[in-house]
């Protein structure tokens, strides 16, 4: 089977992904599938996506030689996709666009969004205000309290925040808690997911929205370098970014596709959250892929300096992946990707997101020992000004 | 037969409707339990659920919620959970137990040795809210083979096609979702859950219970006119939330009499 065919028609990737919800979701969800077939093959829906896509969000994102950093490293030659150059600043529009507008077809005048960093919420705030609809984000309390810039920026763009009290007061809680909304007030309310977990069909909805970015790349990186990289390096928390530019280049067996994880203090520590490194399979949020878990069966909370990736979870394409070898999926530590962070401001003029920067880590560990003719293709999937304050406080400076 | 079948036989004999009480385990105590199931079967509960503490309880409202989170403070592990229901089993052959949470921590514990121990444990029946029939095939045929019902939710969104499919896999009770919402909310509606049970009875010959939303002896008299059985769980743990857990027992004998008293009357 081809890997463009998974997932099946009940959204399993081998064991992997389905349909893991209480009854009260299930019509829910199918409705949802019957609606995003149906806009899919509609070519007014991909017309409408992609015009927004080139016209609100400003794609084509750029692909970038990054020559200095390159040169210092003194190895392969690293290429940035330049997802941090989308309005609002990272990969996430790319997905909230199309659910948004799937949202109108169905005539839901509500959308809900579970955030973490905030990146998610703001990506689905504006949708929202540009198509028109109301717009609650839930986000955890612990979160609020660390993004208080994100949490601001939403409010600014007519969404209604809600604190999550419950659990680890963090996503996994404000992704529960947005399924709660969700099964109450089904019929006037959309469900934005953020990433590509959650119960079929979102895993390869948000897939197929995302991998705008790999299509991107794999006409652009000819052009650029020559060639298709011999590497594609992408971070992952949930790992929508990750699947949007490896999607495409799956059947391309030459190249690598590598997945990084955050290892937060170190795998070792278990203060981190890389569920595919270091969890184990399980059933949450609707879906069956590692977790990270105690021997009981419960989630574990997660630590990293990247809020965007302190999810226990990973989507269940991703899960596939790795089993069958396809990809290969690392981890960067909070401390690394800091020392990414610093060196792409330094080297090349460009703040990546703390979450990127564990992509821009890996590229720089593994770069130095390639040859001078290989080329990594990173994602740099987000910008780092909502970081300022996370890495001003980890330098000890007070702003 | 089941206990659980055999439970709903006699009442149907007698004319009478089934009070289904859920505690969650290990809250307000892992020690309280146990003595909570006897004081709610004493005191007139015909069917004894008992919650599954789970980090991540997509489905349940604040309440239950916060048992939960209560109860894994306490860490109360599915393990636990199983000795309890041993012990309650000890002392009492008769009334049914039906274990309900989520699909995790059982595929920690590894799916056979759960059902397994499960059986051990004298559980008749499960409720495993993410697990939906076509995720869980390979589980039911373990339990059915243990003669342990998988008990299985619908709700008021499940289309005809998917309430016949849903009574197909399921055995026990057919456990109908009053509302839309999540366990305990506040907005049930009983005219509504009357008018869609006779839909749900025409697709199955099990049992049919109502549960989510059910909160008193007046609103469980008014559901058992249509339904078997009527399933409460988020009111009586709010009940134990406001007193000390010295006087959890008595309490929730306080509680389910006068429901008892209504569906008898």
């Amino acid at each position: 089977m081809r890997m463009h065919d998974l997932p099946d028609a009940r959204g399993h990737f081998g064991p992997y992904g389905g349909v893991f919800v209480a009854e009260t979701l299930t019509h829910a969800l199918e409705e949802l599938l019957a609606a995003y077939q149906q806009a899919r093959r509609d070519p007014a829906f991909e017309a409408e996506f992609r015009d927004d896509l080139k016209h609100y969000v400003g794609r084509p994102s750029p692909v970038y030689h990054a020559k200095r950093w390159s040169q210092m490293l003194g190895g392969a030659q690293i290429y940035l996709k330049r997802e941090d150059l989308n309005h609002t600043g990272a990969h996430k529009i790319n997905n909230t666009i199309g659910q948004a507008l799937l949202a109108r077809r169905m005539g839901k005048r509500r959308v809900i969004a579970e955030t973490g960093a905030g990146m998610h919420g703001v990506a689905t705030a504006t949708v929202a205000a540009r198509y028109g609809m109301q717009c609650v984000v839930y986000m955890g309390l612990e979160d609020i309290r660390r993004q208080a810039q994100n949490v601001y920026r939403m409010k600014l763009l007519g969404a209604t925040v809600m604190p999550v009290e419950s659990g680890s007061r963090t996503l996994k809680d404000a992704l529960n808690e947005a399924m709660r909304d969700w099964v109450t007030n089904i019929d006037s309310t959309f469900y934005i997911l953020g990433t590509v977990a959650g119960p079929h069909p979102y895993p390869m909805m948000v897939r197929d929205f995302q991998s705008v970015i790999g299509e991107e790349c794999k006409q652009q990186m000819p052009e650029l370098a020559g060639r298709q990289p011999d590497a594609v390096i992408a971070c992952v928390g949930g790992g929508s970014n990750a699947m949007g530019i490896f999607y495409p280049y799956i059947d391309s067996a030459g190249v690598r596709l590598i997945g990084v994880e955050a290892a937060g203090e170190g795998l070792e520590t278990g203060r981190h959250a890389a569920s595919l490194c270091a969890g184990k399979p399980g059933v949450l949020h609707g879906n069956r892929t590692y977790l990270l878990q105690d021997a009981n069966g419960q989630i574990l909370e997660t630590h990293s300096v990247s809020a965007g990736l302190d999810y226990p979870g990973v989507g269940p394409e991703h899960a596939w992946l790795k089993d069958q070898g396809r990809a290969e999926y690392v981890a960067i530590t909070d401390d690394e990707a800091l020392k990414g962070f610093q060196d792409l401001c330094q080297l090349e003029g460009i703040i990546p997101a703390l979450e990127s920067a564990h992509a821009v880590a890996y590229a720089a560990k593994i770069a130095p020992s390639m040859p001078k003719d290989k080329v990594l293709l990173v994602n740099l999937s987000g910008r780092g000004d909502k970081d300022m304050q996370t890495v001003a406080d980890r330098m000890g400076i007070k702003l | 037969m089941s206990r659980i079948a055999g439970r709903f036989a006699e009442l149907k004999a007698a004319g009478r409707k089934a009070l289904v009480m859920f505690v969650t385990a290990g809250d307000p105590e892992p020690a309280l339990t146990v003595p909570l199931l006897h004081a709610l079967a004493e005191s007139g509960a015909d069917i004894l659920e008992i919650g599954v503490p789970f980090s991540d309880p997509m489905a349940d409202g604040p309440v239950i919620q916060r048992a939960s989170e209560r109860a894994l403070a306490r860490g109360v592990s599915l393990g636990d959970v199983l000795d309890m229901a041993r012990a309650f089993r000890a002392k009492d052959g008769d009334t049914p137990i039906v274990l309900m949470g989520y699909a995790n921590p059982i595929e920690a514990m590894g799916v056979d040795k759960f059902v397994a121990a499960a059986k051990a444990a004298g559980v008749d029946g499960l409720i495993v809210v993410d697990y939906p029939p076509e995720e869980c095939g390979p589980f039911v045929e373990l339990c059915g083979k243990a003669n342990i019902d998988c008990i299985f939710l619908l709700a008021p969104t499940s289309t005809d096609a998917r309430i016949r499919e849903v009574a197909r896999a399921g055995s026990g009770f057919v456990y109908y979702v009053s509302l839309r919402g999540v366990t305990g909310a506040g907005h049930l509606n009983a005219d509504e859950v009357l008018a869609r049970l006779p839909g749900i009875r025409a697709a199955t010959r099990l049992p049919l219970a109502v549960g989510f939303g059910i909160r008193d002896a007046e609103s469980a008299r008014r559901i058992s006119r249509g339904a078997d059985a009527v399933v409460i769980a988020s009111r009586l743990i709010q009940e134990l939330e406001a007193v000390p857990p010295a006087q959890a027992v008595e309490c929730a004998r306080a509680f389910v009499k006068p429901i008892r008293e209504a569906l008898d009357a």
